[in-house]
């Protein structure tokens, strides 16, 4: 089966995907807006720690730096794939996509990387500018503990780990619902649990190490695979259509 | 310039149902289309026509039956297959309201893995006379506007069967015509042809031959043939007191198949033969010593015919 998916046809649900959102007010503003805020915050934090500052303190405070900058892949992809499916149906434009030569992995995996691209490029561009400025204008104790190998390898390797979470989990709910913005509450919702496992490393709860964080990224990754799969199983062209189990 | 992989029929449907639980959306439904041919599929709302659509464009399984679709069988496996041979216009033509005329189109040429894409829209935006639209919102289109985008949409690929479902409901007269003209245009240079409508004129006016739908097939044709089929001819005639044995004065008549009598009390004869029929019913009812008050032919349009042959309910029936 995934021998035969196009990739002519896949980028085409890609560029059309991220076409429409740039023009669809809600989500372009939810993506401009949401990144900038979970990026503020940290800086707003560290820069307000004095250089004294406990190490118990300081580990709280940059855990709550590093928890708002992976809302940012929690969050933004969840708003848009959320929308993804239902905002189709709504419009009523899913009908002639389905009756295109496009498969269901295929419009699935258009959909996903449509939400997926331009989460990675945001997270990572805000988590840059927050290490920049860590670097640059915060207490060197801030900044080493800011710099240690196995907080930046989290922040980079459950980045796209939660993104895809996050993407499938709003997929799934967007082939299900019949209202957008129920969708995209349900989904909001959804995107947070794995946020637990950043937190408590984040926090020092589970002391962040290259060991830890590799071991938690590939529980993820597993845990987005099966997702991914679950999601394709749900999506049952004739359902979708016409909301009737076939 | 189609290019068509097999010989045979562009459609062959056989026995083929649809059911979603209870309600049956049609049923036993049975019928070719040559290569070349438009063909309509004319029936009421809720007749089952959208369903038909969805089902031979592998967007919906049939209940039962089988059928095959551009030289392919009708079944999960050639889904993809028969998607790329075909093209639907849907009834609404779900435009992306945000994007242009050209990048929806540009999407559905990549959905369709053309090669010449540019070529091939500038092509379909001629086709439907839009092509100083190609950069206008969809948005900004009127109803009509979209339905044409819509078929540009669907011309983009050359697809050997086009299905159109009710490619002019809720456009106004002058839209409609528009659209008519187009479809005429294609039926000249031999696309083939789905298309379904509730209006008989449309039928009569771009078909090559007609099926009667609603949930069941009720009748096949070309427009002119089903015109003289369906245009019932009858007799009625009018006495003063009812005649006290009409079988034996009416039944048997030459030129005649039968007779009943109507609501206001008049006999109301069918007939093959009107010239035969009627002096020998005036020489029978004199004949039989009743007082004979008038003897006219009727006519029925094709449209009453047409309401009378869709007017069973098929789903009573089964009960
Ligand atoms: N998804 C569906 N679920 C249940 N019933 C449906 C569905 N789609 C169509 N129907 C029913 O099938 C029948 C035929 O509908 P449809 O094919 O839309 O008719 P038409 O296009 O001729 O107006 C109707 O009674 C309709 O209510
Ligand atoms: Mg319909």
């Amino acid at each position: 089966m995934i021998s035969t998916l196009s990739t002519t046809r896949i980028r085409a649900v890609v560029g059309k995907e991220i076409r429409d959102y740039r023009r669809n007010r809600f989500i372009a503003t939810t993506m401009a807006i949401m990144p900038i805020l979970f990026m503020i915050a940290p800086i707003v934090t560290i820069f307000s720690l004095p250089a004294d500052v406990a190490s118990q303190k300081l580990d709280a405070a940059i855990g709550v730096s590093v928890l708002y900058l992976t809302l940012i892949p929690a969050l933004v992809p969840a708003v848009v794939a959320s929308y993804t499916i239902v905002g189709e149906r709504e419009q009523g434009t899913l009908e002639p996509v389905l009756t295109t030569p496009l498969t269901r992995e295929e419009l699935l995996l258009g959909k996903a990387l449509a939400a997926f691209l331009p989460t990675l490029v945001i997270s990572y561009a805000m988590y840059g500018i927050f290490l920049a400025c860590a670097g640059l204008f915060a207490h060197p104790n801030v900044s080493d503990d800011i710099f240690q190998a196995g907080r930046i390898l989290a922040q980079v390797l459950f980045t796209p780990l939660l993104a895809a979470w996050s993407i499938w989990a709003g997929i799934a709910i967007s082939t299900r619902a019949s209202d957008v913005r129920v969708a995209q509450q349900l989904s909001t919702l959804v995107s947070l649990p794995p946020l637990a496992v950043t937190a408590l490393m984040g926090f020092g709860v589970i002391t962040p190490s290259l060991r830890l964080a590799l071991i938690l990224g590939l529980a993820l990754l597993a845990i987005d695979v099966a997702a991914g799969r679950f999601v394709a199983k749900l999506f049952d062209r004739e359902r979708l259509l016409t909301g009737v189990k076939a | 310039m189609n290019t068509q992989s097999s010989a045979g029929p562009a459609l062959v449907v056989d026995r083929l149902t649809k059911r979603f639980g209870e309600r049956t959306a049609f049923s036993e439904v049975s019928f070719a289309v040559d290569y070349g041919e438009v063909f309509g599929f004319l029936g009421p709302n809720g007749a089952g026509k959208t369903t038909t659509v969805r089902t031979l464009g592998t967007l919906i399984a049939p209940s039962s039956g089988t059928a095959s679709v551009a030289g392919l069988p009708l079944n999960a496996a050639n889904g993809v297959a028969i998607r790329g041979r075909i093209a639907v216009m849907p009834e609404s033509p779900g435009l992306y309201l945000r994007l242009s005329v050209a990048e929806n189109l540009t999407y559905f040429a990549g959905l369709y893995d053309l090669a010449d894409r540019r070529e091939r829209i500038a092509r379909a935006l001629k086709a439907v006379g839009l092509e100083h639209r190609a950069d206008d919102l969809c948005r900004s289109l009127s109803k009509g506007l979209k339905q044409r985008v819509g078929l540009a949409r669907a011309l983009l690929s050359d697809p050997q069967v086009l299905f159109l479902d009710e490619p002019t409901s809720g456009l106004d007269p002058v839209a409609a015509r528009e659209v008519h003209e187009l479809i005429d245009g294609l039926r000249r240079r031999g696309v083939t042809i789905f298309l379904t409508t509730h209006r008989l004129a449309e039928a009569e006016r771009l078909c090559d031959r007609v099926g009667i739908m609603n949930t069941t097939l009720r009748t096949i044709g070309r427009p002119d043939e089903l015109r003289d089929r369906l245009f019932a001819k009858s007799i009625e005639v009018r006495t003063r007191e009812p005649l006290a044995d009409p079988d034996r004065v009416l039944a048997g008549l030459p030129g005649c198949e039968g007779w009943r009598r109507n609501e206001d009390g008049a006999y109301v004869l069918s007939v093959t033969d009107p010239d035969a029929a009627a002096p020998a019913a005036a020489r029978a009812v004199l004949a039989a010593g009743a007082d004979l008050l008038a003897l006219t032919p009727t006519r029925h349009s094709l449209e009453d015919v047409y309401l009378q042959m869709i007017d069973t309910d098929v789903e009573a029936e089964q009960r």
